[in-house]
């Protein structure tokens, strides 16, 4: 799916620039973005490198058992099958916070972690391609957003001119709100769904 | 006061961790390093997908078809209630969160951050999340290509998320 999108992508763009006589443009855009993406790379490189060290200091000691152990419910409730214990739950458990709070660069390396997790506890070697439902309700979730203060947008409103930066905070709110809902409730028809199908289990 | 607290919250959760650590006889600056040279991994796993998706974004973009999707998709699009400005927005907001962030802030120079557009650009931004991009470094770093349903069910909430932004903006 990616690979068709991906290819679609960079071949649009070469053949539209190519019929309206613009290569050379499509050619400086693709080096400028790729030497963008390489900046970017290297702010993450910092930060993400930095939360990597918070978090491991916060586990070391005790302190991310703690939060997963606060998150329980809600765990067990989008998780029915990691039971008490999986490894994933922990770094499902700061992944949520982190992307509630904002802090996307320590949200991504511990869902790095728990996909891993996940993977890892699979019995069956011969469905490892395949996504199990709780590498989907995790994914689905995770897009359908869950920052609850959008602390960019607002500096940028503000950087903008904007008379009441603030005024995206309760649209956004509810728009985050319908969104996770959404997830939610979908994530929980796919699972009942497959209840008994035993197709991909944990 | 929420910006405060938003600024505020980056060395709380630090100096509370780090303080926790050494409360409890921990050597956190060895844990700092041994977590901090998994962090170096996980971009060197992250970078790829980065510069491919940002590469064909900005492809994208310099040869104008984004533009001309953008025109097509205008009268379809306005049936569902999607202003035209917000195409190439909601388009690239799927794939690249610093190409989107972008085209966000033209609009705000445009029209204006507290216009309809400006307002509608800020919540969409604010209450989505880039749907492929996603799909494409977590999935990809533990080798999966079935992705089942995932991608339904996040097209799904983030046209839930869009079609919310733009009600409450109008």
């Amino acid at each position: 799916m990616l690979n068709y999108l991906w290819g679609f992508m960079i071949l649009a763009g070469m053949c539209w620039g190519a019929a309206n006589g613009e290569l050379e443009v499509v050619a400086q855009g693709l080096v400028d973005s790729a030497g963008e993406a390489v900046e970017l790379g290297l702010t993450m490189l910092g930060i993400m490198s930095f939360w990597c060290g918070i978090l491991k200091v916060g586990s070391q000691a005790g302190l991310i058992d703690w939060l997963a152990g606060k998150m329980g419910p809600l765990l067990d409730f989008l998780y029915p099958k990691l039971e008490k214990g999986h490894p994933a739950r922990q770094p499902i458990a700061v992944n949520m916070v982190a992307n509630m709070l904002g802090l996307g660069m320590a949200a991504t390396p511990a869902g790095l972690a728990a996909m891993k997790a996940l993977q890892q506890g699979r019995e069956e070697p011969s469905n490892r391609h395949i996504a199990t439902d709780p590498m989907c309700t995790f994914l689905i979730i995770n897009i359908s957003s869950l920052q609850l203060v959008p602390i960019n947008m607002i500096a940028y409103r503000n950087q903008y001119g904007s008379m009441d930066p603030l005024g995206v905070l309760g649209p956004a709110l509810a728009a985050t709100a319908c969104s996770t809902l959404t997830a939610v409730v979908f994530c929980k028809c796919m699972d009942r769904k497959n209840r008994g199908r035993k197709v991909m289990g944990e | 006061m929420i910006q405060w607290m938003s600024r505020m919250l980056i060395p709380l959760i630090v100096s509370y961790v780090v303080g926790f650590g050494i409360l409890s006889n921990r050597p956190v600056f060895e844990d700092f390093l041994a977590g901090a040279k998994e962090g170096i991994k996980t971009v060197a796993d992250v970078l790829p997908t980065l510069i491919g998706l940002m590469t064909a974004v900005g492809v994208l973009r310099a040869s104008g078809f984004l533009d001309a999707l953008g025109s097509w998709l205008a009268v379809p699009a306005s049936w569902i209630g999607i202003p035209a400005p917000l195409i190439p927005l909601v388009l690239i907001r799927m794939v690249s969160n610093s190409a989107a962030t972008g085209l966000a802030l033209d609009i705000f120079s445009r029209y204006g951050p507290d216009s309809f557009l400006g307002m509608a650009a800020s919540v969409i931004m604010s209450s989505t999340e880039t749907v492929f991009y996603c799909i494409s470094i977590y999935f990809g770093s533990v080798r999966i290509t079935k992705t089942r349903y995932v991608l339904p069910g996040a097209l799904l909430a983030t046209a839930v998320g869009i079609g919310v932004s733009i009600f409450l903006a109008a």
